[in-house]
């Protein structure tokens, strides 16, 4: 069972559909990267996704293990973040709330989890720093180590370059596509950038005018056709 | 200095002083505490509001001719936070109309009431002490003071349990609700702390100066740390601090005690603004 189903699904505001009956499914493993342009709706989809809104119709499913709750999100910043004081460990760690659940603090499993992932993303020498005091990339690094803290299984990445300069934006692809490949975590990307899609994705679901979703090479053969045959799968 | 002292010592013999200073130590422990959400939620006008409508929830109160009036204000002003945070969220009349509503209406009726139906001969007087504070909280009873020990004892806990759960939602309320985490009774949570403390803290400095006590400290402390833990407890601590002084300082200079409070805290954030625009000041 693919670990993301969308069946049917309607997105839009206020009874005004801007996505409709929109049917994809992610496997595990998967490296899907949503395309389109801005006001398509790609936002939308991944509120929907991750449950924080609800669809017009259809309905969103996950399977293979994975709960609606365990999809590691990395939003785009927001501006209370500008001047939020709050240390790098302190932001990573609070990846770790959904799995505490009801229980006041954190224990020693959730802090040995932080510290990994801090490592991980190789920021360990920040730990200690402020995180509205790093360049982009670093806060990026920084959320982005908090979603693996709230997940093995599937990223949900919103624009996760935007703003960042040509080689820190190189070094981020490269990143999540070393989490893709080496330990195996479905991505899902959303990005205005397609080339970088077609570069890093294994699937891609283009959103806006013509609907279309497939592997990377049934995208580039439809492209060269004009999405005249394409279409949903 | 000595005749300071022994005027200071003098006065620490009526139970009166002891009652004022304990209380006006737990609000401004309590005060201080969700300032550094409030601000960064941009919820401090939530607060503003709610202060007028706990004055107009005693004026009421007062015509009722009650005793002990801070349950019935308690509960009016909780109502209204919850009542504020739903229709912020989706209403015809969005948040900051709605907030400006409330509070400038309920200011209105407070007022129109106290004057219909006072039996006082000073309404201005009754007024001015419920808005600025004035010495109210040298006449606190010993039930009061026992109510404001125990809520303010309850606030800390419950603040001290959910901190983690506060962060999260503060620091980015989208990723807490994508991680399963219920945000909005989070939000709710706050607004109902917010109130209760707001209704204790009338008793100190009155309804017109609260938001001082609890946006002052934050700001302070957010000059000088740069982590949430850290800048939530030095918010603690400068609010405990300033208020204590202030308590002081208007006791022994008969100044009234709101105004006084308030003024030492701008004062404190006026010297963490100068230490934090050192370069490499204090740090962690």
């Amino acid at each position: 069972m693919a670990q993301l189903i969308c069946e049917d699904l309607s997105l839009g505001y206020e009874g005004k559909a801007i996505l409709k009956d929109l049917n994809f499914q992610v496997e595990a493993g998967d490296y899907l990267c949503v395309v389109g342009e801005n006001g398509s709706g790609k936002s939308t989809l991944m509120k929907t996704i991750l449950g924080l809104r609800a669809p017009l119709g259809g309905r969103v499913l996950t399977g293979d293990g994975l709960k609606r709750t365990e999809i590691g999100y990395l939003p785009q910043q927001t501006a209370i973040q500008r001047d939020f004081p709050a240390s790098v460990w302190e932001v990573v760690l609070s990846g770790c709330q959904g799995r505490r659940g009801l229980r006041p603090f954190y224990g020693r499993a959730e802090k040995a989890l932080a510290a990994e992932n801090i490592a991980k993303m190789g920021l360990t020498p920040l730990t200690k720093r402020c995180f509205r005091e790093l360049a982009g990339g670093q806060q990026q690094r920084v959320l982005l180590a908090r979603a693996l803290c709230a997940t093995g299984k599937m990223l949900l990445l919103d624009e996760p370059v935007s703003g960042l300069d040509p080689q820190v934006t190189g070094e981020m692809y490269d990143l999540i596509a070393r989490l893709n490949g080496e330990d195996g975590i479905t991505v899902i990307m959303i990005s205005h950038d397609i080339d970088a899609a077609l570069r890093y994705g294994s699937h891609i679901l283009r959103v806006g005018g013509a609907v279309f979703f497939g592997t990377k090479e049934e995208y580039l053969t439809a492209a060269a056709s004009g999405f005249g045959k394409g279409g949903d799968r | 200095m000595d005749a300071l002292w022994e005027k200071l010592f003098l006065y620490f013999q009526y139970p009166f002083v002891r009652y004022a200073l304990i209380v006006g130590v737990l609000i401004a422990l309590c005060s201080s505490l969700l300032g550094v959400t409030l601000v960064l939620k941009r919820f401090s006008f939530i607060g503003d509001g709610l202060s007028h409508v706990a004055f107009g929830a005693l004026a009421v109160a007062t015509i009722l001719d009650m005793s002990n009036e801070m349950p019935l204000v308690l509960v009016i002003t909780v109502a209204c936070a919850v009542l504020l945070l739903r229709t912020g969220q989706n209403a015809k009349i969005k948040g900051d109309a709605a907030i400006a509503m409330i509070s400038v209406g309920s200011l209105a009726i407070g007022y129109l009431l106290m004057n219909l139906f006072s039996k006082s001969a000073n309404i201005s007087g009754d007024v001015c002490s419920t808005l600025f504070g004035s010495t109210s909280i040298l006449t606190l009873t010993l039930p009061v003071v026992w109510l404001c020990i125990i809520l303010s004892v309850i606030v800390v806990a419950v603040f001290i349990l959910f901190y983690n759960k506060i962060f999260a939602v503060t620091f980015d309320e989208d990723f807490a609700r994508a991680a399963g985490t219920k945000a909005n009774g989070y939000n709710l949570l706050i607004a109902v702390i917010i109130a209760v403390i707001i209704v204790l803290a009338m008793n100190l400095v009155g309804s017109l100066l609260i938001s001082a006590l609890v946006i002052f400290p934050a700001l302070s402390a957010m000059r000088l740390f740069k982590s949430f833990r850290s800048v939530t407890i030095c918010s603690a601590v400068l609010s405990v601090a300033c208020s204590l002084l202030g308590m002081v300082v208007s006791i022994v200079g008969g100044t009234p005690v709101g105004s006084t409070i308030v003024a030492v805290d701008i004062v404190v954030f006026a010297l963490c603004y100068l230490i934090g625009m050192i370069p490499g000041g204090v740090r962690s």
